[in-house]
């Protein structure tokens, strides 16, 4: 009788996996970049559009790249992090936190703030117009922090496509604002470029979540539609991070859609607007003096 | 084959309608968790589900962030996200580019279901004018579960379920009308 009938050969699901878990540690191993506590579903596709887009036959070939060729590991983090915003995204987060937030922080003589993974920068220009608005701008800095270098100066350029200026227009009006957006951009061919007096009080800079430590005193701390990316315990660890980092009373806030059930950290935060999914550290918790 | 675990049901244009006879005629006792990709256009995921919740005989309510699937839940994905689940069969949410036009993409729930259920799952396609889930149909095939899609002259827009034959292929391809009574045959225990 032949041993092998009725054992199945792999299917290339589970190959698949295999080559992904060997891709996921040669990049951790080799480049110091750790995407092990990814949701794996989304970390997947990343992976799979990377090859395709590389066209390359096989996960395995990526892996030798990572390995071999180390102008390849800008294409990868560009794969695997795919920054899409827009600005005033979710326009009700904005006027929420113009409401409800920016009262408390202007009793603060100087305002932190730090947007934990930027990406293209979109949320920056928009917060930097919203607390010009309030008359805040002056008195804040903003940390804008990624992971990705690419993402960071496209971040800092502030140029887009003119096609997403209608979009982000009826958002800032939807959002509160008191101009029109036009008057913060420049348009030429099918771009716009954000005013750069915008960037004055920002600083850009290279923080990795999944491995970097606290940095600043914040007294908001922005970071929308990422941590729907990370595994239960990189999100709770995270969540640990923020919470240090913020001064006591200071401010969270999430991606409207984003889950804290399964993470104990968030026990640190008490909700002000639950569905905007804006928190404030507890009083109970640890924060910076 | 194994009974099927959970179905995932994927639709455009027209797919309000369809989805609300459709889950008219569930049987109130499946047992398997149903999730849902509706391209809505502007309608919210609140409202969307309010409007199906009232022809349901199962409840609906939008697909959380990490929850797992329920039992004889129906889970719809949240407008501007793409919906995931996980091999745990917990729910991820994505905000990557489109796929095809689409955020929600029902390829990108019917490969990541495809991936945590394999052969004990069910896809089904319905009314739409693109050809989102076409894709996501074959992996669904590839991996053992079952597609069934809506007959494209019986539905209200027929590009969507007429590429997913094209290029998926069916198990079962039929009138709205007889896929609740089919998938209560296939998943009642």
């Amino acid at each position: 009788m032949n041993k092998l009938a009725g054992k199945s050969k792999p299917t290339d699901t589970s190959l698949e996996d295999i080559e992904i878990d060997l891709f996921v540690r040669a990049l951790k191993l080799r480049h110091g970049y750790d995407f092990t506590q990814y949701a794996p579903a989304s970390l997947k596709r990343r992976v799979l559009q990377l090859m395709h887009a590389q066209q390359t036959g096989t996960v395995s070939d990526l892996t030798t790249r990572v390995l071999h060729d180390d102008q390849f590991l800008t294409l990868v983090l560009e794969g695997l992090s795919v920054p899409v915003s827009e600005m005033f995204r979710d326009p009700d987060v904005f006027s929420a936190l113009r409401e409800q937030v920016f009262p408390v922080l202007a009793s603060y003589p100087q305002i932190n703030i730090w947007q934990a993974g930027c990406a293209h920068g979109q949320e920056v220009y928009s917060l930097a117009i919203l607390l010009e608005e309030a008359g805040l701008y002056e008195r804040t800095q903003i940390y804008a922090t990624d992971f990705n270098e690419a993402a960071l100066r496209h971040a800092q350029e502030g140029i887009y496509p003119a096609r997403e200026a209608q979009l982000w227009s009826r958002n800032y009006l939807a959002a509160g604002g008191s101009h029109t957006l036009a008057d913060y951009y420049s348009a030429r061919y099918e771009l716009i470029k954000l005013d750069q007096r915008l960037r004055r009080n920002v600083i850009f800079a290279n923080h990795n979540l999944v491995t970097d430590e606290v940095f600043c005193e914040a007294h908001l701390v922005l970071c929308r539609n990422v941590l729907i990316y990370f595994s239960d315990p990189l999100q709770d660890r995270t969540l640990a991070l923020f919470r240090d980092s913020l001064v006591r009373g200071g401010f969270l806030c999430l991606g409207t859609r984003e889950s804290l059930d399964f993470a104990p950290s968030a026990a640190d935060f008490v909700p002000v607007d639950a569905a905007r999914r804006i928190y404030r550290l507890d009083t109970r918790a640890a924060g910076r003096e | 084959m194994p009974r099927p675990e959970a179905i995932v049901i994927g639709c455009s244009a027209g797919g309000l309608t369809a989805l609300e006879s459709l889950f008219a005629d569930l049987s109130p006792a499946l047992p398997q968790p149903i999730a849902v990709c509706c391209h809505t256009g502007s309608a919210t995921v609140d409202l969307l589900c309010e409007l199906l919740d009232k022809h349901a005989t199962l409840p609906v309510e939008e697909a959380r962030e990490r929850a797992p699937l329920g039992g004889g839940v129906i889970h719809v994905a949240p407008s501007g996200y793409h919906l995931l689940v996980e091999t745990s069969r917990r729910f991820s949410l994505s905000v990557d580019q489109r796929v095809s036009f689409a955020r929600p993409s029902i390829d990108v729930l019917f490969d990541s279901a495809a991936e945590a259920y394999g052969e004990a799952l069910i896809g089904v396609v319905l009314t739409g004018a693109n050809s989102d889930g076409a894709e996501g149909l074959l992996r669904i095939k590839q991996c053992g579960g079952i597609a069934i899609v809506q007959d494209p002259a019986d539905a209200e827009v027929p590009a969507m379920p007429a590429a997913a034959l094209e290029r998926a292929g069916a198990d079962h391809c039929l009138p709205l009308a007889a896929i609740a009574p089919l998938l209560n045959r296939l998943c009642l225990p």
